[in-house]
């Protein structure tokens, strides 16, 4: 048997079943690996103590439900610090939150908590999740485990350290132009951004709401779905969650329709990285799927409307935060001094950087050259979109044009946001994705993990479900 | 191209002070980015993505179900950098004098 650390959940939930480990040895095994290793990992800002009573509540369940007990029960799991837990801090890696603490459960933590899940500790992360590597965090980044050297990915950096250094068998992130599937990627995970409003964002700290989504990093698709299954559906606290059926089913056939658009690979993307894309392919068509050329012609745009519809939002969310009644707090002479000291003082640089955009794009003068014309952007995407899907179930992309970069390499803005080309798209248009692991390149004599990028019709995970089986059947993962 | 001033303005707006030493800087990434997604302000629409109505609204609640009063208070209050009993301690901005 693998070490309880480094089982999957559909294993550990078996194993719990068949009693070759108790839920306090399984708890154990992670926690003792994420304190042995989280100095150098920085994967997690806090660790949590023991839960007593959860553990022995999740053990007792398991003895008495046998295997009606939720998957989920008694599994260790890490969550991204913007997400709240009651009772414990929750800064969204920022000197901003440093000292908040949750005073209520977001609602997929209750969701995880009725299923018995625990909670190892709150990952590193980007400032207010805004960042591709966790470089933003005021914490100091966290490290990817296949070459210290590099990055993690962001912004759901340190969860995904968490899942592929085995110190949480699986974990929370949040994705808002691809937070979740771009470190999946780059730790050799799957990440899964579902539809947008198929899962609450109440008690998520907000950064562009029409964007963000929580969904799951894990190791493997049978992870990512029962996670999923577990937090989706409607709520009550958040008003933009849907009903299940607000669009069409999808069927999933045995021979999948996998949408390629050539036309946006030809350039920006590493040899290597293109190569095991395309051979990534030329596998599923062996095994029986169809691969089916597509264009997408104003797709090229996508980030540059990405780039002003996050910011708009971002400075609109985070202006809530003013240092009056909560949060960092400097005081000033007025208070406008009071905003300003604490604003200027608590934000990090990216954070601010995005604010300033972000109030530029919405000012007047320059909100229909700007905001406007990418509000329409996301209309176009989606309409592009909704025409490619009624001859392909799924549209296919490499989740990143590189691996992991090394540290400082991106240090102008630009060339950082370059990166999420292909990650953005599923954002502006509300459709779920999934980065699945597809083999390795090599920098530097180090073997690297990339991510293949799967975008399905809205509630059509179950398709992305079905190819990323096929994926992990090549053995990729 | 934006000017140092503008991002002052904006700082300003924002409720965010760039130090003078950033200025510059800033400035400069920010003429790279407004570059970057500028190509928008070239690009034809079609028309009906002008037109569309927006996906999301506000959606409101009628007012009832109260939560027993208090329920919150020690928690909300307990996040506040200063408070007298359950009254968070904001700066006098209207004076009488």
């Amino acid at each position: 048997m693998a070490k309880l650390n480094e089982m999957t959940i559909a294993e550990a939930a078996r194993a719990l079943r068949a009693r070759e480990c108790s839920v306090r040895e399984l708890w154990d095994a992670c926690v003792n690996e994420a304190h042995a290793r989280n100095k150098e990992l920085n994967a997690f800002l806090e660790i949590f103590d023991v839960d007593d009573g959860a553990l022995h509540g999740a053990q007792k369940r398991i003895d008495t439900e046998g295997a009606k007990a939720p998957l989920l029960c008694g599994i260790p799991l890490a969550l991204k610090d913007n997400i709240l837990l009651e009772g414990k801090v929750a800064s969204a890696a920022s000197k901003m939150l440093e000292h908040y603490r949750a005073t209520y459960d977001a609602t997929v933590v209750k969701k995880l908590k009725d299923a018995g899940a625990v909670f190892v500790g709150r990952t590193n992360m980007d400032e207010f999740a805004m960042g591709s590597s966790t470089e933003n965090s005021a914490f100091g980044p966290s490290v990817n485990p296949h070459d210290t050297e590099r990055v993690p990915g962001g912004s759901s950096g340190g969860s995904a350290v968490a899942v592929a250094a085995h110190l949480a068998l699986a974990a929370l992130g949040s994705d808002t132009g691809g937070s979740i599937r771009q470190p999946a990627a780059y730790t050799g995970i799957v990440g899964l951004k579902p539809t947008y409003g198929a899962v609450s964002r109440s008690g998520l700290i907000a950064m562009g709401s029409s964007l963000d989504q929580i969904g799951p990093l894990a190791a493997s698709v049978e992870d990512a779905r029962i996670l999923y299954e577990t937090i989706r559906g409607e709520d009550i606290m958040d008003s933009t969650t849907i009903p299940d059926n607000l669009y069409p089913m999808r069927a999933v056939s045995k021979s999948l329709r996998i949408g390629v658009p050539r036309h946006l690979l030809e350039e920006g993307i590493d040899a290597d990285v293109r190569a095991a894309f395309n051979a990534l392919l030329e596998e599923l068509a062996r095994a029986g799927h169809v691969l089916v050329d597509i264009k997408l012609p104003m797709s090229a745009h996508a980030l540059a409307a990405y780039y002003i519809i996050m910011p708009a939002e971002v400075s609109t969310n985070l202006a809530r935060l003013d240092g009056i009644r909560y949060g960092f707090a400097e005081r000033g002479e007025t208070l406008l001094d009071d905003y300003v000291l604490s604003r200027t003082k608590g934000f990090g640089e990216e954070t601010r950087r995005r604010i300033l955009l972000g109030t530029f794009v919405l000012s007047s003068g320059y909100i229909d050259a700007y905001y406007h014309r990418a509000d329409a952007m996301r209309a176009v995407l989606r309409r592009e979109y909704s025409v490619a899907f009624e001859k392909v179930d799924a549209v296919a992309f490499p989740t990143t044009p590189s691996p992991a970069f090394v540290f400082g390499e991106k240090s102008d803005p630009l060339s950082m946001y370059l990166g999420d080309i292909f990650t953005v798209t599923a954002n502006l248009t509300g459709m779920p994705a999934i980065s699945i692991p597809m083999g390795h390149v090599d920098r530097a004599g180090i073997s690297l993990p990339v991510g293949a990028h799967f975008t399905a019709p809205h509630q059509a995970e179950n398709i992305l479900f079905a190819i990323g089986s096929a994926v992990e059947k090549i053995g990729h993962v | 191209m934006a000017t140092v001033a503008e991002v002052k303005k904006l700082a300003a707006l924002a409720r965010i002070k760039v130090e003078d030493a950033e200025l510059e800087q800033f400035t400069k990434e920010f003429d790279a980015i407004l570059a970057y997604i500028g190509q928008l302000t070239q690009l034809k629409l079609p028309q009906h993505s002008l037109e569309e109505k927006p996906l999301l609204r506000n959606v409101m609640r009628n007012d009832g179900e109260p939560h027993t009063p208090g329920a919150y208070t020690a928690k909300l209050t307990e996040q506040f950098p200063a408070c007298e009993e359950d009254a968070l301690v904001v700066k006098q901005i209207i004076s009488h004098g």
